[in-house]
């Protein structure tokens, strides 16, 4: 095991000489030029990781624009043109280039291979393209922005996005790009996990996250194709006006809708999906528990993914589909619900006698179980058929789908940044900072979007610039909580950013952890391993100690069951 | 192009054979990994094509009348003659791959220009036919002769985005379009369809009464006159064969490339992944065909 | 259904998540509201109090260290998933009761046609009387007919607890039974009108455009849908044009105060000459007003698109155009 080969920090590493720099993937070559055209999936992780921290303040900034403006129902300093530009866009930048992407490819990217004790995905040079067709869908986005923005909605509905002046044709090709990165990940994380699990690692001996990213890959693989033809029947409609989707030609807006769903839905599971994984992950390292439940969990995932795509017309009960349809649909919904519901239960019991830390990343965690339990329960109000007709397209959808998407993939996606970032950049961050800032997150994100049950609700609709003054004070809260969360979310991102300057070099191990990418050294070397690690039970903690002079965990072999081949 | 990826090289695989991949225990690994991987990328194409068949089916189940009227303005013979290119082409696939397996190199060099031929003679009779359609006026879209006499307003509002020169803010997202993408279907088609369309004015009493004619001649009840919506089948139509054609661009590009590698001499039995997975694709595009030509042609 | 009224009692969910509902169908919605609720706060509180009591007496401390206790569990696994499916099968079940109610109306329901275009409402009524706003009377079944003129609007009443798409291209239905009026009298300043919004985004002015929901008492709405009906009566010509300019829709594109939209504003725009796109002068009269409702594309004033759709006699008399006119007339 090559625990005691941990590299110096790798800012001071430049000194060491040829030696240590090959060890340490983010020295082992330098320049810009190396980063550019590297093969190696931690760097592709780091440059994804970039990229969409960099989206996601594009689409926060957006979203305190919206707020601001929102604080009076009266026009403050956005025209109503100008506001439903900003909503759309952050819509379709927090979805298409942040949130869909955040785990799986940056997280996943770095971490998938070695958790399976691999030197790479099984193709890294589709990794490499995917993250290119990433660039290239946002630099369409920016373009549609620059050149007149977007004011479709991110759901580009039929036939408004075929009048309007905006730029729908270079949004749909950078969603039609955005979602050919998407594939290409998803189809190497299944190859990778189908076919490079190292002898040992059954399917059922895989850790959890694995579990989640391998269901999230079959979710890209099957929806995404669908909503790529659907971008280009759309972009062939606004351009020729061929007539399928288009009222004024003989064409059905109501088939667009059916076609967006079916794979925006499914998509609602690839952002979630992945972030249940992470859960798993931190709730059992910190509890030091073994995870409850294994195989409900992963079954669980599984489930998930397989119903989410029965369940998309659940989006359209006040479209006029027909009744049955309606009806059907909502059966299908509320049977999402029970796989969910198990992940949770499971998630308590994992924490039953055991001896739980309250770093940051397991904050964030229990922060996840709290938001996603409320966002997952409000989904029963508008999975019922009676009750989403009065809560459909008002702010009771908008909180429900921010509790699950930023409540839920959003804070543990930055609790899985916290967890693997002594593993990304060998670095320890100033723990009371980072819990600081996640409970300012945690009472920001509550005070923003509690208030918009209760105004969506009493029949505030959604998109709108301008309301009536019955729904002010509901605003001017959410508005309060908006900043407050803006702050928090800087400052969590701050304090991961000053320990590249200031923090402590961290162990190949601290937390603890049983999975194998905390059985190299971090910041891993080149080929993450230089040989193939011995393959436990990923939840069994019986055999870390800890090592003072490590400042992490060590494995004491013989300490338990778990054998080590060397 | 996935089927490139797992040639990736690496420069100290002292042990490992040439073209195996520094992350791969074994060429069988680096073998069945392809192989899932293509196997997977199918299953993404088919469910992109599954898209339009969706709407194919929609409309068919709508208005059935459509369907069968506006099949008659299709080219069957030549339809037939492309359906049979291309079940050669894939039989010459096929046999590639068996060559590149016994390692027969010259052999698979002649298979894979065969199928490249091939393919160029599809495309060829697939433009001939889009001439045509062209001719009498059957463009896609509002530039159907048929949109713009069942929908004259409508049409006429769409048309004067491309034909005004008072529009700034749309012809600057057409020109912005046509920088940014060189490989996207619609927007190429749309600017030859605008400058077509231009000509196609002058023309259009004569071909409408040759179109009469030869409408009555056909002894049924019209034909495609008189129908409505029946623009949205050639919307279909050209969306289907349009994709499906890139299709072929793209296995071109990919055949192409094998036979560069191929006259290297890269190909063996020990490795002839890239061939065998080029073949599959190959041959899931044939298969689309083979759906897209009854559905389209021969409805009646 | 006496169990659940008294639960909603005891929580005031109600007045905090709802406002007062005027609907027949709308108890019905807020007790399967209230009975989510409820279900909800339970497993919310269970699943947050249980999170809470293992952090606290589990917390890494000390002389405390994980104790055994096993990793799986199949009976209490199947138990906690199948117990909550009954929970769900309950409320399935009577969301889709309600949503029949709500989607199914009464045959002899009074009938209201809704056009919905960019961005205002227009009612239509059996006797021909047309309004901006929705007038209905109480205690009766009325059924709406949604038609869309350009892209998909919808329209909810939040207090009838529904809400529809009006897709262009097709006829959407929904119906309502009002169970108390907004005030007594034909006049508006003598109700308390409720809100119609449009939920569906449908551009600029999406949040705009929205309408006010009147419910008279029956001989109350006879009287106003009557004199509805009879637009010239009782008013001058102006008067006439300036609720046909909001009827029609002309409003959402032309202003009355010089605010430029889509179209130019009327104000102080009659008998001065306008520069049109071709380059020529025309002065704004009677017959120019004609012409360009009847063929809008016809003159268009320079520096604005050809956007404006024509208005056959069937949909603007020739009567109507002159109250248009005598309006704009007198907007100086």
């Amino acid at each position: 095991m090559s625990v005691g080969a941990t590299p110096d920090r790798f800012q001071a590493a430049d000194v060491d000489g040829a030696h240590h720099r090959e060890d340490n993937y983010l020295l082992a070559s330098s320049g810009l030029g190396s980063w550019l055209v590297t093969l190696d999936h931690k760097r592709i992780g780091v440059m994804y990781l970039i990229g969409i921290m960099a989206s996601f303040f594009l689409g926060g900034i957006f979203a305190l624009v919206l707020r601001a403006e929102l604080f009076t129902g009266q026009k403050l300093f956005l025209s109503e043109d100008a506001y439903n530009q900003m909503f759309t866009l952050h819509g379709a930048v927090m979805t298409f280039l942040f949130i869909i992407p955040s785990i799986p490819a940056a997280l996943g990217n770095f971490m998938l291979p070695i958790m399976l004790g691999q030197k790479d995905v099984a193709f890294p040079r589709m990794n490499l393209a995917s993250f290119y067709l990433w660039i290239i869908g946002a630099v369409f986005f920016l373009c549609a922005i620059v050149f007149g923005g977007l004011d479709t909605g991110w759901t580009f509905y039929t036939p408004y996005s075929i009048t309007t002046s905006t730029r729908v044709i270079l949004a749909l090709l950078g969603v039609f790009v955005l979602g050919f990165s998407s594939i290409f990940t998803g189809l190497n994380f299944v190859v990778t996990i189908n076919t490079m699990r190292p002898h040992g690692m059954s399917w059922f001996k895989m850790p959890l996250f694995l579990w989640a990213l391998y269901a999230t890959s079959i979710i890209q693989l099957l929806a995404t194709p669908v909503l790529g033809i659907t971008g280009l029947l759309l972009i062939a409609e606004r351009a020729l006006r061929i007539g399928i989707f288009d009222p004024e030609l003989g064409g059905d807006p109501v088939l667009f809708q059916h076609f967006f769903w079916f794979y925006s839905h499914p998509a609602v599971y690839i952002m979630i999906l992945p972030a249940m994984g992470i859960v798993s992950e931190l709730v059992a390292v910190f509890s030091r528990k073994h995870i409850f439940g294994y195989r409900f969990i992963a079954y669980s995932s599984i489930a998930i993914a397989l119903l989410g795509f029965l369940v998309w017309g659940h989006h359209m009960f006040v479209s006029g589909q027909s009744q049955l349809a309606a009806v059907v649909f909502s059966g299908l919904t509320f049977s999402v619900s029970i796989p969910s519901a198990i992940k949770v239960f499971n998630w308590l019991s994992t924490m039953y006698k055991g001896s739980i830390s309250l770093a940051t990343p397991m904050c964030y965690a229990l922060s996840f179980i709290f938001l996603f339990t409320i966002g997952g329960l409000t989904g029963l109000f508008l999975g019922a058929l009676s009750t989403d007709i009065q809560l459909h397209d008002t702010y009771f959808v908008v909180a429900h789908f921010h509790y699950v998407m930023m409540g839920g993939t959003l804070v543990a996606f930055v609790g899985g940044l916290y967890y693997w970032w002594p593993k990304m950049f060998g670095v320890m961050y100033n723990e009371n900072a980072g819990r600081l800032f996640c409970l300012i997150v945690f009472l920001g994100f509550n005070l923003t979007f509690f208030p918009q049950f209760i105004m969506g609700s009493r029949g505030m609709p959604r998109r709108y610039a301008r309301y009536v003054e019955e729904f002010q004070i509901y605003h001017q809260l959410s508005t309060m909580g908006a900043f407050l969360l803006g702050i928090g979310m800087v400052g969590a991102i701050a304090v991961l950013i000053y320990s590249l300057y200031r923090g402590k070099k961290a162990p190949a191990n601290p937390w603890g952890a049983a999975t194998l990418e905390w059985m190299c050294s971090s910041p891993p070397s080149l080929h993450n391993f230089e040989e193939p690690p011995a393959v436990g039970d990923p939840y069994n903690y019986d055999n870390l100690r800890y090592d003072e002079r490590e400042g992490g965990y060590v494995v004491v072999p013989g300490a338990a069951k778990k054998t080590s081949s060397h | 192009m996935t089927v490139a990826e797992s040639t990736h090289e690496d420069g100290h695989g002292h042990d490992h054979p040439e073209h195996l991949a520094h992350h791969f225990q074994s060429p069988r690994q680096q073998y069945d990994a392809g192989k899932l991987g293509i196997w997977m990328f199918l299953i993404t194409e088919i469910l992109f094509f599954s898209g339009m068949f969706c709407a194919y089916a929609v409309y068919r189940s709508l208005h059935p009348e459509i369907f069968t009227d506006a099949a008659k303005e299709l080219n069957t013979m030549l339809g037939a003659f492309n359906t049979v290119v291309l079940i050669v082409s894939s039989f010459t696939m096929a046999w590639a791959v068996r060559a590149a397996q016994l390692s027969q190199k010259k052999l698979l060099v002649v298979l894979l220009w065969l199928t490249l031929i091939l393919a160029g003679v599809f495309l060829g009779v697939k433009s001939i036919e889009y001439g045509e359609k062209f001719q009498h006026g059957l463009y896609p879209g509002m530039f159907n002769r048929f949109a713009q006499e069942q929908y004259p307003e409508a049409t006429k509002a769409a048309l004067s985005v491309y034909v005004s020169t008072e529009a700034p803010a749309p012809a600057a997202e057409e020109g912005a379009e046509g920088e940014a993408h060189g490989d996207s279907t619609a927007t190429g088609e749309e600017t030859h369809e605008g400058e077509a369309h231009g000509e196609e004015h002058a023309h259009d009493d004569h071909e409408h009464d040759e179109h009469a004619e030869h409408a009555e001649g056909d002894g049924h009840h019209g034909g495609a006159e008189g129908v409505r919506d029946i623009h949205i089948f050639f919307g279909i139509y050209y969306m289907m064969t349009g994709v499906h054609a890139l299709h072929i661009i793209g296995g071109m590009g990919v055949i192409g490339w094998l036979i560069l590698r191929a006259h290297r001499g890269e190909f063996s039995s020990e490795y002839f992944g890239p061939v065998d997975f080029t073949g599959l694709y190959w041959h899931l595009v044939d298969l689309i065909w083979i759906f897209l030509f009854p559905l389209l042609y021969l409805i009646h | 259904m006496n169990l659940l009224s008294t639960l909603s009692l005891l929580a005031e969910a109600g007045s905090l998540f709802f406002t007062p509902s005027n609907s027949v169908f709308a108890p019905e919605v807020d007790n399967l509201f209230d009975l989510i609720y409820w279900i909800s706060a339970f497993f919310f509180v269970l699943i947050v109090a249980v999170m809470v009591y293992f952090v606290v007496m589990y917390r890494r401390r000390p002389g405390h260290s994980v104790q055994p206790s096993p990793s799986h569990n199949n009976v209490l696994e199947i138990t906690w998933s199948v117990l909550p499916s009954f929970l769900l099968v309950l409320i399935f079940v009577m969301g889709f009761t309600g949503y029949m109610n709500i989607r199914t109306p009464p045959d002899d329901a009074y009938e209201i046609h809704v056009y919905a275009k960019k961005w205002s409402w227009l009612f239509q009524y059996p006797n021909g009387a047309e309004s901006s706003d929705l007038h209905i009377p109480v205690g009766r079944p009325v059924r709406f007919i949604l038609e869309s003129e350009d892209v998909i609007h919808n329209m909810f009443v939040p207090a009838f607890r529904t809400k529809m798409d009006c897709v262009p291209g097709r006829y959407n239905e929904i119906w309502v039974l009002a169970d108390h009026s907004t005030g007594t009298g034909i006049k508006d300043e003598d109700h308390e009108p409720t809100w119609l919004f449009c939920a569906e985004y449908c551009g600029r002015d999406h949040s705009n455009m929205k309408a006010k929901v009147f419910v008279h008492e029956t001989g109350d709405f006879d009287a106003w849908v009557a004199k509805a009906a009879n637009l010239y009566e009782g008013r001058t010509m102006a008067e006439v044009g300036e609720l046909l300019y909001k009827r029609k829709g002309c409003i959402s594109c032309h202003s009355i105060d010089g605010t430029r939209k889509s179209g130019p504003s009327f104000k102080g725009g009659f008998g001065t000459a306008h520069k049109m796109a071709d380059g020529s002068e025309v002065v704004m009269d009677e017959n120019y007003i004609r012409e360009s409702i009847r063929d809008p594309r016809a003159k268009v004033v320079a520096g604005y698109e050809p956007v404006m759709p024509v208005f056959p006699s069937s949909r603007l008399s020739d009567k109507d155009i002159t109250a248009i006119s005598e309006f704009i007339k007198s907007l100086k």
